[in-house]
């Protein structure tokens, strides 16, 4: 048994929320620097130019690399020989939430109440907390500051189980297809199939959060993951949707056993700005 | 090759550009999204003044970040177009010339700018440090109580941003990915 206190929990989601706000990792830098070299159009080149000088310069000057600094979700796996001693966890996560919207410059973007009055909570909380419970004695904290233009573009879909592989691509072309320039590509997709209806959004947006150098371990779902990136770098939409061939910079997989009646599939689309960051206490 | 445009807008310029040219907006222009164009319609169809004239003017959808002390603006890159749709008619009609935003715009809006000459300008979404240094100074016009919603007007200098959607109708949101596609669904 090893004890942790919440006010660590609250420290590390202050840390992560900053730096992900700030910080675009090396591996999405790397991909728009290789998407720079790759892409034939002009007005595409001179998007990804922009965005990666921009990247560079919030990094240099502890600035939030995008005004849109998202709803706040967080990942939590603790494991089950933790004793988590001092304030409620859901508490201390806010707390960090808040401390990081309010001291490091971000801005607030959620209202309590999402038909009528709209205020705004003035701090980013509450924030969208997704906890398992796993084996061990470790914390891990995984932050997501998701902006709302890709998130406004992500959709859910219950095919049947005839509908298949082939089913399951047409659906992620046409949600990408149909969200164009608006979700700021080039897009990380975050695909989660099977699980319940709940589930395999989760997935989807855990999806977005994943390293771009890693692929579904089950080399059927990453061959999968590797045809799609291709075919929607097809599609033309291109850098910032002006045209051209950088699309996405990579479709991630996220799979779960499902019902035999069917073939629930979520694509949570995440812009250039994939901000995320994550830690184990 | 990038053209350098004066804002407001002259009814000769808003002919002169096309589709796909790369522009650096200089002058004045007002903020404004979701919250500020319920409230303008709102006023609108009660018959109120509005607290700001808007002919002549351009509107760039933002909401930016908070302003460390010593910048003048914080981080202030586009947010999406498509959400101001319905509101847009009415302020074209009152003589508004240009929008700038990121992504679609509507039928709507598209049918509005076909009878009120005008020009959609995209900026580059989720490039909000960069844009925010062609900002040279913010001064809030109306409605302080919406916080990074409240009404703004910016002198840019040099802001680096795309013609969308001309006065012709010609759209690069259509045009441009057409030119790139190699494949149909």
């Amino acid at each position: 048994m090893r004890e942790v206190h919440t006010s660590d929990i609250t420290q590390a989601v202050y840390e992560l929320f900053l730096d992900a706000n700030y910080r675009i990792g090396p591996d999405v830098m790397d991909r728009l620097k290789q998407a720079r070299k790759e892409e034939t159009s002009p007005l595409g080149r001179m998007a990804l130019e922009q965005i990666i000088r921009n990247n560079e310069l919030a990094a240099e000057e502890d600035l939030c690399v995008c005004q849109d600094t998202g709803i706040s979700v967080v990942f939590l796996e603790i494991g089950q020989d933790v004793h988590l001693a001092g304030g409620p966890l859901e508490d201390a996560v806010n707390a960090g939430v808040r401390k990081a919207y309010l001291e490091g410059y971000l801005r607030k973007s959620i209202v309590a109440e999402p038909l009528f009055d709209r205020r705004n909570t003035g701090d980013n909380t509450p924030c969208v907390q997704h906890v398992r419970i796993v084996p061990g004695e470790a914390v891990h904290v995984t932050a997501i500051a998701k902006g709302f233009g890709s998130e406004n573009m992500s959709r859910l879909m219950m095919l049947t189980p005839g509908d298949g592989v082939e089913g399951v691509r047409q659906f992620v072309l046409k949600t990408v297809e149909e969200a164009g320039p608006n979700p700021c590509p080039p897009l990380v997709v975050g695909v989660g199939i099977g699980g319940s209806f709940e589930l395999c959004a989760i997935m989807a947006k855990r999806a977005t959060s994943l390293p771009l150098t890693r692929s579904h371990r089950d080399p059927r779902y990453a061959e999968i993951e590797r045809e799609l990136e291709r075919d929607i770098n097809l599609l033309g939409i291109g850098p910032a949707g002006y045209g051209g061939g950088a699309t996405a910079l990579k479709v991630h997989i996220i799979t779960a056993p499902t019902h035999i009646a069917g073939l629930p599939v979520a694509v949570n689309i995440c812009c250039h700005a994939a901000r995320h960051a994550e830690r184990t206490v | 090759m990038k053209i350098h445009v004066q804002l407001p807008l002259t009814d000769e310029t808003v002919l002169l550009l096309k589709a796909g040219d790369e522009v650096l907006l200089s002058g004045r222009v007002l903020t404004g999204r979701d919250a500020a164009h319920r409230r303008l319609t709102a006023m609108l169809e009660a018959g109120e003044a509005l607290p700001v004239s808007l002919a002549g003017e351009t509107i760039y959808y933002v909401g930016p970040a908070p302003a460390r002390p010593g910048q003048t603006v914080g981080p202030a890159g586009p947010t999406s177009s498509y959400r101001m749709d319905r509101f847009t008619p009415p302020l074209l009609k009152l003589g508004l010339k240009g929008m700038i935003g990121k992504g679609r715009l509507g039928p709507q809006s598209l049918q509005a700018m076909k009878e009120h000459p005008s020009v959609y300008f995209a900026a580059v979404g989720g490039s909000a440090v960069l844009i925010s240094k062609s900002i040279r100074s913010s001064r809030v016009v109306a409605w302080p109580d919406l916080g990074a919603e409240a009404v703004h007007y910016f002198e840019i200098e040099d802001f680096p941003a795309v013609v969308a959607v001309d006065s012709r109708g010609i759209n690069l949101y259509d045009e441009g990915p057409k030119l790139y596609r190699k494949t149909a669904l």
